[in-house]
């Protein structure tokens, strides 16, 4: 039943059987998996299968979710989010959630910091130099790549270990996502672990380890890289592409 | 028609500004509560008569000074405050916010009664502190310290809630929680902490508005509501946007009912209603608001 | 399978029975026809509130101005009671155009902001017109002859009359709710931005529900002060807005016979308050007949933490899941 019963002793993340309501509406049917440290795993699907709702249930903010979760083996299941931001997890929303009546900078220094390992200010202006030219802009003037950029970097000041990024390549120029993909890329050198949501199948095909297709709110494909490459034509046709 | 004393005019646009200062408190006040809970606080005016019964009953039963009451009484009521959002309103959380809204309406009539039943519906004197009594002579014309006094305090007042909010962690805070509160709780933030607080606070602001009616206006259980009621109107004229509209407004129209009494006066204890009918004919958001 | 009857139907002969049998069961005929207002009052807000989901706080304007013309127009004007009543509707009704107009467009709490402001000012008016005797209010108000025949200064005659026009206006509302016209306010109520998808001019209906809804609570402040003979300002004050609010709550919102159950309850409980007085609680002596806001705007608090859904509203909740019970016992 529990995460160690799993083998998964170790795991910074560990789902079991996890159900989600919105309201009446039955979303999540069963969601079971784990994370190790370090990895990065995708979260592939289609529109409505469950995946935001997946990280949303983590991160405590349904209605309504049965189920085991735990976060480098502590019982997460019915904290509420801001606890379970405190255990170390960065969330990145679809919608990004970037204040409007608040400055990029003031965005960016928002999130209370969580423990010692996260980047600081000048470290993220490093790595995202155009978030620092754009410091005082107010929110609502950045555009959707910026404010993209802003969604991660904030988390990432805070320390979290464990990031949830919801469509982050979504609406984005091929250009922007480039970057994003590279900025991925940077964070799993380093060591984060990170869950990724994504529609766009070829973005996430190069930053994970693992893939599990999501259908009607439960897992339904488990793969590996090579497993995704070899069974292509399957994947694709569940995504419905 | 228009040919006044300047002394009439100038005292009664005083009092304009002085009636302001407390509808700007008070707007104030409920814009906090509102920004962050998205309730109107129906409760407010029972807040701000507790305030004024607080400084009064300081005096008579335990010999506090108003000065001591100036910081002790917001306090009380602002604990009072987050007690009734913490164990009250919290339950209401996730439903609709017409029963939040409900619930304070209910509590408002509860602690109105109350005080009517024990102190009847007749005002108690409040004395002004001796340190504000008497007049200052402009030369042109004579101002009651007391006025001065709540004027400029009201103003100091103002001037930190809005450094509080817009220039403060915490403020962002509570900006960006105004915004979206679920996001924000999703990064860390303590949100339903910062609700109690922010309804303390308005409770507290109330409050603290009461204390200051207290010599100058009579004590008596209905002040709350005739007080809220204007309130709601000047709410509704500003919008609920701004920290800085919501003072503006108070401000402003205490000093355009001050000014109609001196030039129509019929129509002073209407004439914020009827800024409120133009404005949501021209501008139904109010002059500062932002779309609800 | 039987065949059900209209709500409406049912709903008109249940209240029709209910009323004629009442006044031979030893209640006060003064005390049904109390009730028979207030009843019609809470029918007229939860007509719009209930139906519509948006609250007003400001219909107690529209009671106060049916009580004060009804008063008026019987007194000084000589109407009959059914000119005087139907000009309580109408003024009711323009009334509510009026303040409606300015409020519909907003949304929520703002609207029950403005409502509460604008009925506000109706009650300034009615604090400075000379018309309306100020704190003394309308003071004995005649019973005429209604239609110039029938007279009304028998109490029984009276409750007759007035218990006829409950009847018949909550049947016509129900009957309303159940053509197209209620429909399409119940589809607003529960999905606007569908509802306008669909082409409904929500704006138009709405403000009709708050007119009609105007209209019958000017109706209801109008009997009122033909039945009890005075009219005052504590007819169009806000606290009769909240107690209009807490009938509704307690009995039921958006149910059909909530308002009516609710008005009842609360009307037994102020009197049976008031007449109760002074109470020996151990070494306390309570005068409850003092107390009856606090204990109003007590119970008021708790139907909104812990009983929303209203005494009918409870009931049907409960009829509806042993229904689904029965149900599932069958299918499964």
């Amino acid at each position: 039943m529990t995460a160690a019963a799993l083998g998964n002793a170790d795991a910074v993340l560990a789902v079991e059987h996890l159900e989600a309501w919105y309201g009446e509406s039955h979303v999540l049917h069963g969601m079971t998996f784990a994370l190790q440290r370090g990895e990065v795993v995708a979260l592939l699907g289609r529109n409505g299968s469950g995946r935001t709702t997946t990280l949303r249930a983590i991160m405590g903010l349904m209605d309504r979710c049965t189920g085991a979760i735990q976060i480098d083996g502590k019982e997460a299941s019915n904290l509420p989010p801001h606890q379970i931001a405190r255990l170390g997890v960065g969330y990145c929303p679809e919608e990004r959630g970037i204040f409007a009546s608040l400055s990029c900078e003031e965005n960016l220094l928002l999130p209370p910091k969580q423990s010692e390992g996260g980047m600081s200010v000048e470290e993220i202006y490093q790595l995202l130099p155009n978030l620092a030219e754009r410091r005082s802009t107010p929110g609502t003037r950045l555009s959707g790549g910026e404010q993209q950029m802003l969604a991660i970097a904030r988390i990432l000041r805070t320390g979290a270990h464990l990031l949830l990024l919801d469509e982050i390549s979504e609406g984005l120029a091929p250009v922007v996502v480039d970057r994003l993909f590279d900025l991925v890329v940077t964070l799993r050198s380093r060591g984060y672990t990170i869950l990724l949501v994504e529609q766009n199948k070829h973005f996430a095909e190069l930053l994970a380890d693992r893939f599990l297709v999501v259908e009607h709110g439960q897992i339904v494909m488990h793969l590996t890289a090579d497993e995704l490459e070899s069974q292509s034509d399957l994947v694709d046709r569940r995504l419905g592409v | 028609m228009f040919d006044f004393p300047i002394q009439v005019l100038l005292g009664q646009v005083t009092i304009g500004l002085v009636n302001g200062c407390f509808y700007a408190i008070l707007s104030l006040g409920l814009a906090l509560i509102f920004g962050l809970l998205n309730i109107i606080n129906f409760a407010h005016g029972a807040l701000y008569m507790l305030g004024a019964f607080g400084v009064y009953l300081a005096m008579h039963k335990l010999g506090v000074n108003y000065w001591w009451s100036l910081v002790a009484v917001p306090i009380v009521v602002g604990v009072f405050g987050a007690l009734v959002e913490r164990y009250l309103l919290r339950r209401l959380a996730g439903l609709d916010h017409l029963y939040s809204l409900l619930l304070t309406f209910g509590l408002a009539l509860v602690i109105e009664s109350i005080f009517r039943d024990i102190y009847g519906s007749g005002g108690l004197p409040y004395p002004t502190p001796s340190e504000l009594r008497g007049l200052i002579d402009l030369g042109f014309m004579r101002l009651p310290l007391y006025r001065i006094w709540i004027v400029g305090i009201s103003l100091v007042v103002c001037l930190a809630i809005w450094l509080l909010i817009e220039r403060t962690r915490l403020g962002s805070y509570l900006r960006a929680g105004t915004e979206n509160a679920r996001i924000v709780q999703a990064l860390g933030i303590n949100i339903p902490l910062m609700v109690t607080f922010v309804y303390a606070l308005g409770a507290g602001l109330a409050a603290f508005a009461g204390v200051l009616a207290a010599p100058i206006y009579q004590v008596q259980p209905l002040m709350g509501s005739n007080i809220l009621i204007v309130t709601f109107a000047v709410v509704v004229i500003g919008g609920l946007g701004s920290t800085a509209g919501a003072i503006i407004t108070g401000l402003g129209l205490g000093l355009i009912e001050g000014l109609a009494k001196v030039v129509y006066p019929e129509v002073s204890s209407t004439i914020v209603f009827i800024v409120m009918m133009l404005v949501l004919l021209l501008r139904p958001a109010g002059l500062f608001g932002r779309e609800a | 399978m039987m065949t059900t009857m209209r709500a409406s139907t049912a709903i008109l002969l249940g209240l029709a029975i209910v009323g004629i049998v009442l006044p031979f069961t030893g209640l006060y005929v003064q005390f049904l026809m109390k009730c028979v207002s207030l009843a019609l009052f809470a029918v007229a807000f939860n007509f719009f509130t209930g139906n519509v989901g948006l609250l007003s706080i400001g219909h107690a304007a529209f009671f106060g101005i049916g009580a004060y013309l009804a008063g008026y127009a019987v007194k000084e004007w000589n109407f009959t009671p059914e000119l005087a009543l139907g000009g309580s509707a109408l003024a009711g009704a323009v009334l509510g155009l009026l303040m409606g107009g300015m409020a519909i467009r907003r949304q929520g709490i703002y609207f029950a902001m403005i409502t509460l402001a604008l009925a506000q000012m109706v009650y300034f008016f009615f604090v400075q017109a000379p018309f309306t005797g100020a704190e003394d209010g309308l003071q004995r108000i005649p019973r005429r002859a209604v239609f110039g025949m029938l007279d009304l200064s028998n109490d029984y005659v009276m409750y007759a009359f007035v218990l006829v026009l409950l009847v018949g206006v909550v049947w016509g509302l129900q009957r309303l709710m159940e053509a197209p016209f209620g429909q399409v306010l119940l589809a607003i109520r529960d999905n606007e931005p569908r509802a306008i998808s669909l082409g409904y001019d929500v704006q138009s209906y709405k403000l009709s529900a708050f007119a009609i809804s105007a209209a019958v609570a000017g109706l209801a402040g109008g009997i009122k002060a033909l039945t009890l003979g005075f009219a005052g300002l504590p007819d169009a004050h806000w606290t009769q807005s909240g107690n209009v609010i807490l009938m509704c709550l307690l009995g039921g919102l958006g149910t059909a016979l909530g308002p009516i159950v609710g008005a009842v309850l609360i009307v037994t409980l102020e009197s049976r308050l008031a007449s109760l007085g002074v109470v020996q609680l151990g070494p306390l002596a309570i005068d409850l007949s003092s107390k009856v806001p606090t204990i109003i705007g007590l119970i008021f608090m708790m139907c909104v933490l812990l009983f929303r859904r209203g005494i009918v509203g409870e009931i049907a909740a409960a009829v509806a899941a042993f229904r689904a019970q029965r149900l599932d016992a069958k299918g499964g």
